[in-house]
């Protein structure tokens, strides 16, 4: 999430200043860019938010904090507060312990094999939650490997919550704290050791200064991604633990309690934005002065036993938590009662008896999902490209505020946005209950924080004064945008399509809100089959989520092929 | 080809002025240098005569028409940035046609333009390369044609030869002037190097903090500087505070003494300029200094004296007679060389 602004300066202070400066027709046309993404938000996700606050906070038309106070000092439910807030420390501690070494790795050390390690270790960054869910209860749960082993099972307890939050999460700090270490020009370290500084003290007095925004920024947003844990905590806390999101989808689902389900996320959502806020003053502070260089030009072979040891020790971390589950995802996938074989592929294809959890073949899970998210694609790339088209044209608090609007989605949970759907578009004025649209909708509003981080800093990096060259050279704006911006962000275009149909594609959390029965897509048929019995059941489960984790891998290696180093935050 | 008006021109960032007033005007044909330290407002002024600044107040009329009101991709003329700003996903040809194709020409038409012009900036039959693989001599050259290609009716050049060494500069400032001669083009260039400007300018404008601090040829702005400013920009140091005597011969009083200059000087108090090629040290009884340096310039020595009880003083020498450092020397001034300024504000 390293901004890229620092790179792209240029020109003397004054001509800078000049563009900071914009026109009445500059603002007209970043009004006229925002208006779609505005719009959108306003009532998809602006809506909703009022609407469940009402519902959480109003009775009978009048402000009403009775049950809020009820709900808050209910026992059980602080019980619930305190685990969320609890695991989601632990998890962020438990990360970065494992993880800031590998960004030392990735960043400093040059090893073969590294550019696709990198890429392999981003995969679970974009794998659904169910699937992980899954492969950690293959991996720790009833019949799992480590039962079948050592008769140990780990499901059901906080460790298997913690080591998937990592397995997710490591990518995070990598990419975050990493991206940033490779490009500080190690001459700062070595100018202060011909100051007199020891090796040890020059790191601590340089380099960790430099890098400790980044840190917390890191840490923040895995602190955010597991305060909002879904579907993880959903398949492996079993119905001991719960965070606020889990809390909040069974105070709807289960006991139909709607008014304490609003209160919930109310807390949720106050919660979120003091975290976003926190964020967005560090991403703040870290656009601090430093010394950027080229990447490529910092990493070393290891030397010495000690960057050896690091190197071999995260790349057994990389192994176990990180490969071995979905190894043994897909292993149980494939090991049928009559030894290895595809029968619960087979199964998947299979037209559902009575009593079964499907009124269709589970297959079909795959063509919706295909349509939901091609379609949310479609609508998130259109949003967020126009609001980071927006954006670009650097201005005032207006647009700062607008940006921190636009990245709310993302932290507030999806269970949110899901239970928003459910309460304010299911009704008068705006019934949107049957519509097959409300599904990518929902996923496109995730989509989209994706799609800006990833255009931004691309379009931020185009020299204004190239369009300024277009311009003098008789190019009207639209024309200049079109011969200069769109040749050189097609590619980070592929890019933020390719994470919003991942996004869409795993999405679980809103749309097991609003999905139909009938028309399931696959991370909501892989819980639903989880939720049953049986070996079929849990077979099928895994068959279904393996092709899930294929379809999403595969997608994801595709785009590390096509971004280049300073293409996106994520 | 049209003629430049520049009137008032004010733009203001936040409570700062960085053209201030400014009035400039550039006949056809002609090429005039705008000269000034960097951060003096001379990019702006090219931006804002450009269309790609706002105006706070003041006119821009080009042949005679103002400009206000008309964007910038509609004026018709030419920049060519500092840093060359080339478009870095098409070739040399796409760079150079860009404004041809903007204007509707037929794709042989714009071919057929395209190697005219790499042939006059001496670069025939690179339109295929990439402009990444250019030196920055040879990425100069394809700005410079794509900014020539449409025929804009005003070229204007921000820190043309600023990126490039220093013998490159000296050959390609010989070069553009040649090229605008030939062609006729009305230019407007801004540089701090005044080498450049007055190789290249029929006519300079030194500005300073968003005013223009004088104007004229290049022989003129080196012979009278109009102000001490304009005489240290353009490197001379020897300037002191001074009162006129008329008379014959006129003296100036100064902290060097009284110093002859030239019959006719206006009387009263003033800044004096003492040029060091007018500090001879051959003095007989003269004022005596003693040498405190000596920098080799190559084609004279600089040699910096301590007066007693006045300011240092810079003299150009010859190698031949160039003192050694510690000797003693005596002064003796040309009046021709010694410049009456006007008194410190």
């Amino acid at each position: 999430m390293v901004r890229t602004d620092a790179l792209t300066g240029g020109g003397t202070g004054t001509a800078r200043a000049a563009r900071a400066g914009g026109g009445r027709r500059g603002l007209t046309v970043r009004l006229g860019l925002m208006a779609v993404p505005m719009a959108f938000f306003g009532l998809f996700f602006g809506y909703p938010v009022v609407a469940i606050v009402a519902r959480g906070l109003r009775e009978d038309g009048r402000w009403d904090l009775t049950r809020a106070v009820e709900v808050l000092t209910d026992p059980l439910m602080l019980d619930v507060l305190g685990f969320t807030l609890g695991q989601a420390a632990a998890s962020t501690a438990l990360t970065l312990a494992l993880a800031l070494p590998g960004a030392y790795v990735f960043a400093r050390l040059d090893f073969p094999g590294k550019r696709l390690l990198r890429a392999v270790v981003t995969v679970p960054f974009v794998l659904p939650t169910v699937v992980v869910g899954s492969a950690f209860l293959a991996l720790l749960g009833r019949g799992g490997v480590l039962e079948n082993a050592w008769g140990v099972r780990l499901d059901t307890s906080l460790w298997a919550i913690l080591l998937a939050h990592v397995f997710f999460n490591y990518a995070v700090v990598v990419r975050t704290v990493g991206g940033l270490w490779a490009q500080l020009d190690p001459r700062q370290e070595e100018a202060a050791r011909t100051l007199g500084a020891s090796r040890p003290a020059a790191w601590l007095r340089v380099t960790l200064p430099a890098l400790a925004p980044a840190v917390l920024a890191a840490a923040l947003m895995v602190f955010l991604f597991t305060f909002t844990s879904f579907g993880v905590v959903q398949i492996l806390g079993g119905s001991r633990y719960a965070t606020l999101e889990v809390e909040i989808y069974r105070q709807t689902a289960q006991f139909l309690d709607l008014p304490t389900a609003a209160v919930l996320s109310c807390l949720q959502f106050a919660a979120v934005g003091v975290l976003l806020g926190v964020h967005a003053w560090t991403v703040r502070r870290r656009e601090s002065a430093l010394r950027l260089v080229d990447a490529a030009r910092t990493a070393r072979r290891p030397r010495g036993a000690g960057q050896w040891a690091l190197l071999w020790s995260q790349l057994a971390v990389i192994a176990v938590l990180l490969l071995l589950p979905l190894a043994v995802l897909v292993e149980r996938s494939l090991a049928t009662p009559e030894g290895y074989g595809l029968l619960f592929y087979r199964e998947l294809t299979a037209e559902p008896g009575t009593g079964s959890t499907f009124v269709v073949p589970a297959v079909e899970a795959v063509g919706n999902s295909l349509a939901y998210a091609a379609v949310a694609t479609v609508i998130a790339v259109t949003v967020g490209g126009l609001a980071a088209a927006a954006l670009t044209r650097r201005a005032g608090r207006l647009v700062r505020g607008f940006d921190a609007l636009l990245m709310l989605p993302l932290g507030t949970s999806a269970v949110t946005v899901g239970f928003g759907f459910l309460i304010a578009l299911d009704e008068p004025p705006l019934d949107l209950r049957s519509a097959w649209l409300l599904v990518p909708i929902a996923q496109a509003l995730v989509g989209v924080p994706f799609v800006i981080r990833t255009m931004l800093p691309v379009l931020r990096a185009v020299d204004e004064r190239l369009r300024e060259a277009a311009a003098v050279l008789g190019a009207s704006p639209l024309r200049a945008w079109r011969e200069v911006d769109l040749p050189l962000v097609r590619r980070a275009l592929a890019v933020a399509a390719g994470f919003a149909f991942a996004v869409s594609l795993g999405e679980f959390g809103a749309t097991v809100f609003i999905a139909r029965a009938g028309t399931p897509t696959l991370p909501v048929a892989v819980a639903r089959l989880l939720g049953r019995a049986g070996e079929l059941n849990y077979g099928q489960a895994m068959a279904l989520s393996t092709i899930l984790m294929l379809v999403c891998a595969a997608g994801l290696l595709a785009l590390e092929r096509a971004r280049t180093h300073s293409s996106g935050e994520f | 080809m049209a003629s430049l008006d520049v009137e008032a021109l004010t733009v203001r960032f936040g409570e700062r002025s960085v053209l201030d007033a400014v009035d400039l005007s550039v006949a056809e044909r002609e090429t005039v240098c705008v000269l000034g330290p960097s951060g003096g407002g001379k990019s702006t002024l090219l931006r804002a005569v450009a269309g790609l600044q706002a105006v706070d107040a003041g006119r821009v009329r080009v042949a005679g028409r103002d400009q206000a009101g008309v964007p910038a991709h509609r004026r018709d003329l030419g920049l060519m940035f500092q840093d060359h700003q080339l478009f870095p996903q098409r070739d040399v040809a796409g760079n150079v046609a860009f404004g041809l194709r903007m204007r509707g020409a037929s794709r042989a038409r714009a071919a057929a333009r395209v190697a005219e012009l790499l042939e006059l900036v001496g670069l025939p039959g690179a339109g295929r390369r990439a402009v990444a693989s250019l030196s920055g001599g040879e990425q100069q050259r394809v700005a410079l044609a794509r900014a020539l290609a449409p025929e804009p009716r005003l070229l204007m050049l921000d820190e043309p030869l600023g990126q490039l060494d220093r013998g490159l500069r000296e050959r390609l400032v010989v070069e553009l002037r040649e090229l605008f001669e030939r062609l006729g083009t009305t230019v407007l260039a801004v540089t701090h190097d005044q080498g450049e400007a007055f190789a290249l300018a029929h006519r300079v404008a030194v500005m300073r903090d968003g005013r223009i601090a004088q104007s004229g040829t290049p022989s003129e702005v080196w012979q009278r500087p109009a102000s001490a400013f304009v005489a240290r920009f353009l490197g001379f140091d020897n300037l002191v505070p001074g009162t006129v005597r008329a008379g014959t011969p006129a003296v100036v009083r100064t902290a060097w003494g009284e110093l002859p200059v030239p019959d006719g000087t206006p009387a009263g108090p003033c800044t004096l300029l003492v040029r060091p090629t007018g500090v001879r040290l051959d003095g007989g009884d003269g004022l005596r200094a003693r040498v405190v340096s000596r920098t080799f310039r190559g084609d004279h020595v600089a040699v910096l004296l301590d007066v007693e009880g006045a300011p240092r003083l810079e003299a150009a020498c010859t190698l031949r007679r160039a003192p050694d450092v510690g000797d003693a020397v005596r002064v003796a001034f040309d009046a021709e060389e010694l410049v009456r300024l006007p008194p410190h504000a």
